[in-house]
């Protein structure tokens, strides 16, 4: 590639933040092209993005079209570059975005601001994957933090304050301790590189074990892990339904990715130590938010801790440190993308109707609803993991693999699965079946052609990546092949290391 | 002539220029009397863009027998300390014609307050220091009082005054002591006598007392008392010029006496600015919660900032100036930037300064809101605007230095801090609009969008900036 896809990718949103800024006044007329630039500035972005799937060479394991340039007087660089991790999720988030702006058409306040947050939010999230350099990654991992503040905050529901200041000081206080650690990273190594510190991380173990600490408060609230969960099923529940399909999708998955691109890598010793603790955290995650969330009288709540539930399976699959349950960890990453996101939308539908969220005001939406029932089938069966959708894949090989390092674990593990069913069967039964008794029901009218398009594509991708996983699987297979090849030689030296000591 | 000569004074010809201007100034106003008003600021405003262009084309040297030393870092921090006094001069134009206190003594005064700040930053021997701190402060003191009909204002005046003279005294006592145990005032001098005697006790108590009297200057807890009663009592576009250059003067004092002549005895020095440093961001954090007057709340938040200024001053190190010199430059613009909008609130032409009068802003001025947002997300110290790279060199320098604690207390106190910064942003977007605010000055509306721009883009203009800064530490290299 001759031209900088990546930067072209990361900021063609801000472009059309421009474009939005230059439309004059607050009419029908300007809010119509509001709508419409940022729509298509998000679907170019998408289309882009496609190119770098297309050119992305599958074989190879290093990163791709990089680009690197001076910034900050030296002391860190702008670099660039993508690989068969961090890719998915650029494509991810650029084929949510559209989704977004299309699910949030209805909005009707203060619509220029809206959208022009959600394009900076998207400038910032692809940043976030494609950077390569410590505190650029920081920058865009921090920056995010304004525009979600501010969606959940302005456009959120009744306990919006808390839930948007309880978001922002709790993943600010998580980010700050990994901010110190990159600095000492910096000074180490002598550069912010994280190519140069993916090949050649040479970190003590005991300076690995704080590094890991710093870093995993970061991630472990951003994914979110048990027990600094608790932020989530505010932020989820408040926010608008754009933004919990954008909290739910992508902003997760930042913690995820990190794991995979610093603790893993960098700190492999480290990450070996707290194998076991990052277990216990995971098991704890999957079992008890599953039976949390059987509880919840609040629909999006449920989801959202569904949620905490299925990132308990990724942070077991990545510290398993196997093959398959790297990939499968990966795998359920992108499939609880598509199936979080489409959840989240499905609640809006009804939401955006009845302007409740609670599971008692429903009852018996198949009788008026049919097509609405019908995907939301669909993606309750892709949340439980029915073999032939995407979120069986990953849940699978998540488990296969971390069945080859400790089989305990991944027993405990698999009680989730039973519990994931029990949930969201039973959401469903009390949402869709039944009688429609519940007057206010009556009229309630089934999906529009906007919502079906919201919803269609996911309902696409589940169930394809479901039967044929092999096209996701293949971005990023050698990639984790040469991870784990690093974070064995590492282990392996470090035992080295320690028997040398003995003797 | 000759003796100008041989006293070397060319190095410090802008401060000469501009006292003389002030001095001229002053006349004019006198003979003038009541229309000389924008003519003085006018003037006011020139002179200082002469002493700029003369900071700029200057040269390097000492002169007065090394009392006074003119470097890379002096000449940077004079550049903003000056930018900073014009840019407090603009702001005050129709704010001071309104409330019927606009009289030609103010920009002289500042005049005289920025010569004297010049002196601070450019001292090299004890009694320049001394000469120059004084005739910044006498200079404050009298403008911190000048609503002199206003019990506030007169309140904050001789508040500032009596403790500003107690510091001086412990400045001054702890000058005696080094003075007295090292035998020379030249900041040379003691700092080869520090080198080759190592720091008795009796120098040690000196440099604590000196720090003292520093610390006071640039509001660092214990020392930070005056500062809220006078941000709040003294007129906005005073404390606008409060919260800018004489700090940054201050700092740049600061840095240089700790620096240079007690560099040899920066173990000793350097528990103290830990303290002093812990203590400021803890403070700065916590008693900045409960406040309701936006001014008050930007003066704790100004205590807590200096408390990462001095973090990064407690590294000792090159690293750690820098930081000092690009943590001071972003400082300078947020702060002036977000008193403009404290001036922009204005309801039937009358100030209001009670932060619930915020409530949402960003529906009755989207662009007031907006800067307003950008600046105290920057000073939370959020990427990418400009506060969280001030705050990430700071950290780089600590952390090199290995001041791990301390930088852990600093970022969670920034945490903390976050939290009164986003309840501005929340009022502002969050709550339901309340009564519009007047119509923005034009001076003001283009200081406060300036200061927005720079703390958004920030990220593209660093490299300049950032080599400025270094420009600046490297005169603090071991030659």
């Amino acid at each position: 590639m001759s031209w900088p896809i990546l930067s072209v990718v990361t900021f063609l949103p801000l472009v059309g933040v421009l474009f939005i800024l230059s439309v004059r006044g607050d009419d029908a007329v300007a809010l119509r092209n509001i709508r419409w630039m940022a729509l298509w500035t998000t679907l170019v972005t998408f289309l882009l993005s496609l190119l770098i799937w297309v050119n992305f060479d599958n074989s190879n394991a290093g990163f791709q079209f990089l680009e690197t340039h001076d910034w900050l007087g030296g002391y860190a660089g702008y670099k660039m570059g993508v690989d068969g991790i961090s890719m998915p999720f650029v494509i991810l988030t650029t084929l949510l975005m559209p989704i977004c702006i299309l699910a949030s058409w209805h909005i009707t306040s203060r619509v220029r601001e809206y959208m022009i947050a959600f394009l900076v939010l998207e400038t910032l999230m692809v940043g976030v994957f494609t950077s390569l350099d410590l505190f650029l990654f920081y920058v865009f991992f921090e920056a995010g933090l304004i525009p979600m503040f501010l969606i959940i905050g302005v456009w959120g529901g009744p306990r919006r304050v808390y839930a948007s200041f309880k978001f922002f000081l709790y993943t600010l206080l998580g980010s700050v301790l990994m901010l110190l650690a990159m600095i000492y990273m910096y000074w180490q190594h002598g550069s912010g590189d994280i190519v140069a510190l993916l090949a050649k991380p040479g970190f003590s173990p005991e300076a690995q074990k704080w590094l890991w600490l710093a870093f995993f408060a970061s991630f472990a609230v951003k994914l979110p892990m048990w027990p600094v969960h608790t932020w989530l099923p505010d932020a989820h529940v408040e926010a608008p339904t754009a933004g919990s399909v954008i909290l739910a999708a992508i902003l997760l998955k930042m913690g995820g990715y990190g794991f995979l691109r610093f603790s893993l890598p960098m700190f492999p010793d480290a990450s070996l130590y707290f194998q076991n603790f990052v277990y216990a955290l995971s098991i704890v995650a999957i079992v008890y938010t599953s039976l949390v969330a059987l509880m919840q009288e609040d629909m999006k709540k449920l989801i959202a801790y569904s949620s905490v539930a299925h990132m308990g399976f990724v942070t077991m699959g990545i510290f398993a440190m196997t093959r398959q349950a790297i990939d499968g960890a990966i795998f359920q990453m992108i499939s609880h993308g598509f199936v979080s996101a489409a959840l989240f939308l499905c609640v809006g539908v009804v939401y955006d109707r009845m302007h409740t969220r609670e599971i008692a005001a429903y009852g018996g939406l198949v009788n008026r609803m049919p097509l609405y029932a019908a995907v939301f089938m669909l993606f309750t069966m892709a949340n439980v993991g029915l073999p032939g959708t995407s979120g069986f894949v990953g849940e699978f090989l998540s488990l296969l693999g971390t069945f080859k390092a400790n089989s305990w674990v991944a027993f405990l593990a698999t009680l989730g699965v039973i519990l994931s069913a029990c949930y969201a069967l039973w959401l469903y039964r009390r949402v869709i079946f039944g009688k429609l008794e519940k007057a206010s029901l009556a009229h309630i009218v089934d999906m529009t052609p906007r919502e079906l398009a919201t919803l269609g594509p996911l309902a696409v991708l589940t169930v394809f990546f479901g039967v044929y996983p092999g096209p996701i699987l293949d971005i990023f297979g050698t990639t984790v092949a040469n991870l784990l090849k690093s974070v064995e030689t590492a282990a392996a030296t470090a035992q080295h290391l320690a028997i040398a000591s003995l003797q | 002539m000759q003796f100008l000569q041989h006293a070397q004074a060319m190095v410090a010809l802008p401060e000469m220029v501009l006292a003389g201007l002030a001095m001229a100034l002053l006349m004019f106003g006198v003979f003038r009397r009541d229309d000389a008003n924008d003519a003085v600021t006018i003037g006011a405003l020139v002179a200082l863009a002469a002493a700029a262009v003369l900071v700029m084309t200057g040269s390097d040297g000492k002169g007065f027998g090394e009392a006074f030393i003119n470097d890379s870092f002096a000449r940077v921090m004079k550049l903003f300390t000056l930018f900073g006094s014009a840019v407090a001069v603009v702001l005050s134009v129709h704010f001071l014609k309104r409330e019927k206190s606009a009289r030609f003594e103010y920009p002289v005064l500042v005049l005289l307050a920025t010569t004297g700040m010049m002196m601070m930053i450019s001292a090299n021997s004890l009694i320049a220091l001394y000469m120059g701190l004084e005739l910044q402060s006498l200079a404050l003191y009298v403008v911190a009082a000048f609503n002199r009909d206003s019990a506030r204002s007169s309140e904050a005046g001789l508040k500032y005054f009596v403790l500003g003279a107690l510091s001086s005294g412990m400045l001054l006592y702890g000058a005696s002591l080094i003075y007295g145990f090292t035998g020379t005032v030249s900041f040379t001098g003691i700092a080869q006598a520090i080198a080759t005697n190592g720091a008795g006790i009796g120098v040690i108590f000196g440099i604590v007392f000196v720090i003292a009297g520093l610390a006071f200057k640039v509001s660092a807890v214990p020392f930070h008392m005056w500062t809220p009663d006078v941000y709040e009592g003294a007129p906005t576009p005073i404390t606008a010029f409060f919260a800018s250059a004489p700090k940054l003067a201050a700092m740049a004092l600061f840095t240089r006496v700790m620096m240079q002549p007690f560099a040899a005895a920066t173990a000793e020095w350097q528990q103290v600015l830990v303290f002093i440093s812990i203590a400021s961001m803890a403070l700065g954090a916590f008693a900045a919660i409960g406040q309701t007057n936006i001014k008050r709340l930007l003066a704790y938040s100004s205590i807590g900032h200096m408390g990462y200024v001095l973090l990064g001053l407690a590294a000792g190190t090159l690293e750690g100036v820098r930081g000092v010199a690009i943590y001071m430059m972003i400082y300078l613009i947020t702060t002036l930037g977000s008193f403009a909008c404290v001036i922009a609130m204005r309801r039937q032409g009358r100030q209001v300064e009670e932060i619930a009068d915020l409530a949402g802003l960003a529906r009755t001025d989207r662009g007031l809101a907006f800067v307003l947002a950008m600046l105290m997300f920057s000073l939370a110290g959020i990427p990418p605007l400009a506060g969280f790279f001030a705050k990430l060199f700071i950290f780089l320098a600590a952390v090199k230095t290995g001041l791990f604690i301390l930088a852990i207390i600093g970022v969670v106190t920034s945490v903390v801090g976050a939290y009164y910064y986003l309840r501005i942003v929340k009022l502002m977007y969050f709550d339901e609009p309340a009564e519009a605010f007047d119509p923005m000055d034009g001076e003001v509306k283009l200081v406060a969008y300036a200061a927005g721009a720079f703390t958004l883009l920030f990220v593209l203009i660093a490299n300049p900036l950032l080599n400025l800064a270094l420009t600046a530490a490297q005169a603090f290299a071991a030659p």
